[in-house]
């Protein structure tokens, strides 16, 4: 298992910004060890957030995406108080799931 | 609870797993393999089944002019546009062009940040998928100083 995801979600107004730092690796699968063989590609396929249970973000990614992912999105109608969830799924189907709660 | 939620949500891929025999590539049966694999910005854009994107003001792309290490770039997208179903990041020069694919309800604002690696210089795009099938698009070109494939 890997290490905890940092989630930071802050209410502004009506909305949230929910911002998420994970721990992955995101090999894209084409790079080369010392050896010269191939890293195979391992990476975030399927990021997931729910607010107070109900599912509100949904995102895929491809190898793409940075070393330790950084995502930011906003929730419209959170509050002080809710719980957020994020969970991803990996290509290997290593998942993680980690809550906060808006600020 | 939330394990109750995951122990569910385990159990639905392992038997998206096992249905599709194979594990690495194909991991995750709502992934969208094709437009993933693409490559180029019209072929990636197709294979999300969305029409012949046009440039559009609406669609906002925050991007570096020169990025100085290619292997973290600071990417925000956002759309102005009612009606839009997925906003999608892209890089053009990119083994694989798409880099994101941001699914939108109304519970979220169509504003997302990331960041993404970039191989090389190359322009940036960010496509708004919209609900009637039309795509509309904002690009940036990013300068690279230093890839970010690794090695």
């Amino acid at each position: 298992m890997s290490d905890p995801m940092r989630i930071r979600a802050q209410a502004q107004g009506d909305k949230a910004v929910v911002r998420v730092l994970m721990s992955h690796e995101m090999e894209t699968g084409l790079r080369k060890d010392s050896a010269g063989k191939n890293v195979p590609a391992w990476f975030i396929q399927e990021v997931n957030a729910s607010l107070n249970g109900k599912p509100v973000f949904n995102a895929f990614w491809g190898t793409a995406i940075s070393k330790n992912p950084f995502v930011q999105f906003t929730i419209k109608g959170a509050k002080a108080g809710d719980k957020i969830v994020v969970d991803w799924v990996d290509n290997r189907g290593d998942k993680r799931s980690d809550e906060a709660t808006v600020t | 609870m939330r394990r109750r939620v995951m122990l569910k949500r385990s159990a639905e891929v392992a038997a998206a797993l096992v249905a599709a025999g194979l594990w690495p590539t194909t991991a995750h049966a709502a992934w969208p393999q094709a437009a993933f694999d693409a490559k180029g910005f019209a072929d990636a854009v197709k294979a999300l089944g969305a029409g012949a994107p046009q440039e559009s003001k609406d669609v906002t792309l925050i991007a570096p002019d020169i990025a100085e290490n290619g292997a973290v770039v600071p990417v925000g997208c956002a759309c102005a546009l009612p009606g839009v179903k997925r906003l999608v990041l892209l890089a053009e020069k990119n083994p694989n062009t798409l880099a994101a694919v941001f699914e939108l309800n109304e519970a979220l604002e169509p504003s997302f940040a990331t960041r993404v690696k970039l191989a090389q210089s190359s322009n940036v795009y960010a496509v708004a998928l919209m609900a009637d099938g039309s795509a509309w698009f904002a690009q940036k070109e990013v300068k690279v100083t230093l890839g970010g494939c690794g090695g």
